[in-house]
C-alpha cells in the first residue's frame, strides 16, 4: 500500500488558492483515475478537479467551503502498488465552469507568491529553412512564385529564419545574402620561399621562349602492367604510382634527344648536355612549390625509383629534406595528381630545358579496327626551351615516350 | 433566342469565391461571364455568414434588454420588457442581404463582368447551356459551392414552414421557435442555437460527439459551455438523432442518449447542423473529365483539375469550407487564367466561431504543435486582466488570448482567443503568423490602450516569461 499526494493545483493564472466548495469524495471512497474529486472555485472560474489516481481516499485537505492554497495537500489517496509516496500536482483541464457566486463571500485574502522567474527568452537565431518550408510574408512568396524563385534555395536573413525582401532581391541578383561586395585588401610581403619562387618563374619565362607541345597517350596497357605489379609485388616493395614509368620512358628518351637533358647556361652561352638523368619532380608543400631531385634515374629499376619518389616526396613535405636534394637536375617532370587537368603550359626549371606534365586519364571511346572502345587516354602536356630544342625534335621525342608507354614491355627492354 | 456565348472565363457560382474571381478576371481584362441560378452572393450574402451574423446581433440585442428589463442589468440599466417583431428582424437581415447582393452586382458590372442568370449544366469542360443558352469558355472557374448535409431520418421539410430544417431557413423563420432542438454542435449550429436562445427559445444541442465545437480545443469551447449551462440551454453529447414526427401539428424528435436510451422531444423545429457537402450534383459535373478526392473536386495548389482550363475553389474543393478561403482561391486562379504566376499557399486559414463569447483560431494549436513534435512556448492572457474588456462586457464570459511560438526562434506559430467580441482580432493573428512574426515583435508592438489587442501583446510577453498584467 503506498500513499499518493494530490496538491491543489495551479488552475489558473494567478490563482493562489481557491475555495472547494464541494467535494464528490470522502474519506473512505474509492476513487478512479479521472474521477471527480471536488469543485475549486476562484474569482474568476469553478473548477471540476478530477483524481490524478485510482485508490481510496485516506484524507481530505479541508471542509467544503474553505480555502486551499495552491500546492497544498488536497487529498491523500492510498494505492495498491508498492512504491514510495508520489506527488502529484498536473494541472487537470477545467471541465466545469460555473459562475462565481462568491459577491457575498469575503474576498480571499490574496497570498504573496514569490515573483515568477522570467522564462528562458528564445534566443534569435538565424535558422536554416533548408528542408522545412521556408519563411516569408504573403508579399515575398509572391514575388517568388512570379520571379519562379524556389524560396527553399534563398538564404534566410531574418532573426526566426523568414526571407525578407531584400534577401529575395539578393537571390535573384545571381548571389544570394551570403554574397556581399567586399572592400579592402591584404598586402603580404613577398619573402622567403616566395621569393625564390617568384624570381625563378620570372627569370625562366623572361629568358626561355618556351614552346609548348601536348600528345595525346593510351595508357590502357600501362595500367593494365602497372595494376598487375601493384597486385602481384612483395610485401616489401613499394606501391607503384606512374611516376616512376613516365620517369623510366624519360630516361629511355634522353637518351636519344640528349639535347633534352641539358642546362643551359645562357649567361655564358653554354649548352650543357648530361649523362646522369636527375629528375626534378615538382611537388606542392606547404610553403610552396619545391622541386626535389631523383638523383641518376637511369639507375634505378622502376622499385626503387618508387621507393626514391615516395621518400623525397614526404622529405620535402614535411621540411626534412636536405638542401642538396633541391637542386641539380637536369630535367623536371611536373604532375598535378589526381587533378592533373587537360593539359598544360609547365614553366621550366630554368636552366634546365625541357619539363614533362602528364594529365588527366580518362576513359575515352577510341574506333579500333571499326568497334568503337573504351580506352584509358591520357595528354602529356610538355614545355621545350626554343633555343635549345627544336619543335621537330622535342615531337619526335614526345611521339617515342608515347610508344614506350603504349608498349609497356618496351620500356624495360633497351 | 437561343444565344451562343463565347468568353475567355466562365464562373460557375456567385458566392465569395466566384464574385470574387470574376471581378479579378474582368479587371485583367479577361472577358468574363458568371452564372447564377439564385442570387448574387452565395451561400455566404443570402444564407450564411451574412444573415446569420445579423439574426445574432439581432439577438444580442434582445437579449440585452431583456436583461436590462429584469432589473439585472449590472450597469444599472433598467427598462420595459423588449418586444421583439420578429417579422421586422427578418427583414432588416434581408435588407442587409439585399444591399450586399447588389452591391456585388455593381461590383461585376464594373469589372465588366456578363452575368447570367440560370442553371448551368455542363456538357463537356469547356461548354454549358443554361436554359436554351450555349456558353463555351477557354477557361471555367468552378465555384458552385456546398449545401448543408441531411440526415437520413430527418429528411429537410420540403413544405413551407416545415419542422425539420437547415440553416438556410433558420434564417428566414416567420416566428421565434418556443423549443427548438439543433442537431449537430459544430459551429453553425451553435451559432444559430444561441442566437434563438437569446431570442427566448428553448433550446436542445443533439452531438453525436463527446463534446460540443468539436473543431476547437476544450479550452476554447469551455467557455461557450459556461455560456450555455447559465443560459439552461440543454447539451445532449454522444446522442443521435432519429426521426421526427407530427401528430396534430405537434412534432416529436426522437433521439437515442449515451446510454442508449430512446428520448422524446416536443419541439416546434428541428435544426439540423450535421455539416456541408459540395455541390457536385446536377450540373454535369461528371461531363468534364476532372478528379474527385473524396466528395470534392480535385485541384493542385494553383487550383487546377485534371481538365486543362477548368479550376475549382472554394467549398467544392475541401476543407476549410470557409469564404475567405474561396476568395483567396478565386482572386488567385483569376490572376493564373490573366497570365500571373501564383500558388495558393497560405501560411494560416483563421476560423472564427461567432458564439457567444466568440472563438477564433488561427495556426497551431498546443496539442497540433504536441503531436507535431515541435519544441513550443506558450503564452495567455485573460480578459480579467484587460481593461476595456471588463468595459465592454467580454471579460464576463470568461477567456483569453492564446499564443504559441517555437521555442528556439520566438516564431509565432498559432493565436486563438474566446472572449466576447474577439472575431475582430483576427487580423492581427493571422498577419502576424504570414508576416512570420516573432513572440518580440508581437510584445515589441505597442498596442492601444485601452483595448482587447493589448491582450495579444500581453500573451506575447508571457509567453517570453514577463507579462506586465498578470502574476
Amino acid at each position: 500500500m503506498t500513499k499518493h499526494i494530490f496538491k491543489m493545483p495551479d488552475i489558473g493564472e494567478g490563482v493562489t488558492e481557491a475555495e472547494i466548495t464541494e467535494w464528490h469524495v470522502k474519506v473512505g471512497d474509492k476513487v478512479a483515475s479521472d474521477d471527480p474529486v471536488c469543485d475549486a472555485m476562484t474569482d474568476k472560474a469553478t473548477v471540476e478537479l478530477t483524481a490524478p489516481v485510482s485508490g481510496v481516499v485516506t484524507s481530505v485537505g479541508c471542509a467544503a467551503g474553505e480555502i486551499m492554497a495552491v500546492g497544498g495537500a488536497l487529498v491523500v489517496f492510498e494505492m495498491d502498488e508498492d512504491t514510495d509516496i508520489k506527488e502529484e500536482s498536473a494541472i487537470p483541464t477545467p471541465i466545469k465552469m460555473e459562475a462565481p457566486k462568491a459577491q457575498n463571500k469575503e474576498k480571499p485574502k490574496p497570498v504573496s507568491k514569490p515573483a515568477s522567474k522570467p522564462k528562458a527568452v528564445p534566443a534569435p537565431a538565424v535558422v536554416s529553412t533548408h528542408g522545412a518550408k521556408p519563411l516569408a510574408s504573403p508579399a515575398v512568396r509572391r514575388r517568388a512564385e512570379e520571379q519562379d524563385i524556389d524560396l527553399a534555395l534563398v538564404p534566410a536573413s531574418g532573426k526566426a529564419g523568414q526571407i525578407t525582401h531584400a534577401d529575395l532581391d539578393a537571390y535573384a541578383k545571381g548571389g544570394g545574402a551570403g554574397l556581399q561586395k567586399l572592400a579592402g585588401a591584404t598586402d603580404i610581403k613577398v619573402t622567403g620561399m616566395r621569393r625564390i619562387i617568384s624570381e625563378r618563374m620570372s627569370e625562366s619565362k623572361r629568358r626561355i621562349p618556351h614552346f609548348s607541345y601536348v600528345e595525346s597517350i593510351d595508357m590502357t596497357e600501362l595500367e593494365r602492367t602497372r595494376i598487375h605489379l601493384n597486385n602481384t609485388r612483395a610485401a616489401h616493395r613499394p606501391k607503384l604510382t606512374l611516376m616512376p614509368f613516365f620517369m623510366r620512358a624519360m630516361v629511355k628518351a634522353v637518351k636519344l634527344w640528349p639535347q633534352c637533358n641539358a642546362t643551359f647556361d645562357d649567361d655564358a652561352g653554354i649548352i650543357t648536355q648530361h649523362n646522369p638523368v636527375h629528375i626534378g619532380m615538382a611537388a606542392q608543400t606547404p610553403g610552396g612549390l619545391m622541386v626535389p631531385v631523383i638523383r641518376h634515374a637511369e639507375s634505378q629499376d622502376i622499385w626503387q625509383l618508387a621507393s626514391e619518389i615516395a621518400r623525397i616526396g614526404e622529405a620535402a613535405k614535411t621540411g626534412s629534406i636536405a638542401p642538396a636534394e633541391l637542386s641539380g637536375s637536369t630535367i623536371s617532370l611536373t604532375s598535378l595528381g589526381k587533378l592533373a587537368g587537360v593539359m598544360a603550359t609547365p614553366v621550366i626549371n630554368r636552366p634546365e630545358v625541357a619539363i614533362l606534365c602528364p594529365n588527366k586519364i580518362v576513359d575515352t571511346p577510341v574506333m579500333e579496327n571499326g568497334q568503337m572502345v573504351v580506352r584509358k587516354i591520357m595528354n602529356f602536356s610538355t614545355s621545350f626551351d626554343h633555343r635549345v630544342v627544336d619543335g621537330f625534335h622535342a615531337a619526335e621525342m614526345v611521339a617515342y615516350i608515347k610508344d614506350l608507354l603504349e608498349h609497356p614491355a618496351t620500356l624495360f627492354i633497351d | 433566342m437561343a444565344e451562343h456565348y463565347t468568353c475567355d472565363v466562365l464562373v460557375v457560382g456567385s458566392g465569395p469565391g466566384g464574385y470574387v474571381a470574376a471581378i479579378r478576371a474582368g479587371q485583367l481584362g479577361l472577358d468574363t461571364i458568371l452564372v447564377e441560378d439564385g442570387r448574387l452572393g452565395g451561400t455566404c450574402l443570402i444564407r450564411g455568414c451574412i444573415p446569420s451574423k445579423a439574426l445574432i446581433e439581432a439577438a444580442e440585442k434582445f437579449e440585452q434588454a431583456s436583461i436590462n428589463a429584469s432589473g439585472n442589468s449590472s450597469i444599472g440599466l433598467s427598462a420595459d420588457k423588449p418586444d421583439l417583431d420578429f417579422k421586422k428582424t427578418i427583414a432588416w437581415k434581408d435588407g442587409i442581404t439585399d444591399k450586399l447582393s447588389s452591391g456585388v452586382a455593381g461590383l461585376l458590372k464594373a469589372a465588366g463582368v456578363r452575368i447570367v442568370s440560370g442553371w448551368a449544366v455542363f456538357e463537356n469542360a469547356k461548354t454549358c447551356s443554361v436554359g436554351d443558352d450555349k456558353i463555351t469558355a477557354t477557361n471555367v472557374i468552378l465555384a458552385t459551392g456546398s449545401k448543408s448535409v441531411e440526415l437520413k431520418g430527418l429528411p429537410f421539410s420540403k413544405e413551407k414552414d416545415g419542422p425539420i430544417i437547415s440553416s438556410t431557413e433558420a434564417l428566414d423563420l416567420t416566428s421565434v421557435p418556443k423549443k427548438l432542438a439543433v442537431i449537430g454542435a459544430g459551429y453553425i449550429g451553435m451559432e444559430l442555437g444561441i442566437a434563438y436562445r437569446k431570442l427566448g427559445s428553448e433550446v436542445t444541442f443533439i452531438e453525436a460527439a463527446k463534446t460540443i465545437l468539436p473543431g476547437f480545443d476544450k479550452q476554447l469551447s469551455a467557455p461557450v459551455s459556461k455560456w450555455l449551462r447559465d443560459h439552461k440551454v440543454s447539451i445532449q453529447t454522444e446522442s443521435f438523432a432519429k426521426s421526427v414526427s407530427t401528430k396534430d401539428g405537434k412534432h416529436t424528435l426522437f433521439y437515442t442518449e449515451k446510454n442508449g436510451a430512446e428520448v422524446k422531444l416536443v419541439c416546434d423545429k428541428v435544426l439540423v447542423t450535421v455539416g456541408r457537402i459540395p455541390n457536385t450534383e446536377g450540373w454535369g459535373l461528371e461531363n468534364m473529365a476532372v478528379d474527385m478526392d473524396g466528395a470534392f473536386v480535385k485541384v493542385d495548389d494553383k487550383c487546377r483539375t485534371a481538365m486543362r482550363g477548368v479550376y475549382a475553389i472554394g467549398d467544392l474543393v475541401g476543407e476549410p469550407m470557409l469564404a475567405h478561403k474561396a476568395s483567396a482561391q478565386g482572386e488567385m486562379v483569376a490572376e493564373i487564367i490573366a497570365g500571373k504566376k501564383r500558388r495558393f499557399a497560405p501560411a494560416a486559414i483563421p476560423a472564427v466561431c461567432f458564439t457567444d463569447p466568440e472563438i477564433i483560431s488561427v495556426g497551431m494549436t498546443p496539442s497540433e504543435a504536441k503531436d507535431k513534435g515541435l519544441d513550443v512556448v506558450a503564452g495567455k492572457f485573460r480578459w480579467a486582466a484587460n481593461g476595456r474588456a471588463l468595459t465592454t462586457g467580454t471579460a464576463d464570459g470568461g477567456g483569453f488570448v492564446r499564443i504559441l511560438a517555437l521555442k528556439t526562434t520566438g516564431r509565432i506559430i498559432g493565436i486563438q482567443a474566446v472572449g466576447r467580441h474577439v472575431s475582430e482580432l483576427s487580423g492581427e493573428f493571422v498577419l502576424a503568423i504570414e508576416m512570420n512574426a516573432t513572440l518580440e515583435d508581437m510584445a515589441g508592438t505597442i498596442h492601444a490602450h485601452p483595448t482587447l489587442s493589448e491582450a495579444t501583446m500581453e500573451a506575447a510577453l508571457s509567453a517570453l516569461g514577463h507579462p506586465i498584467h498578470s502574476v
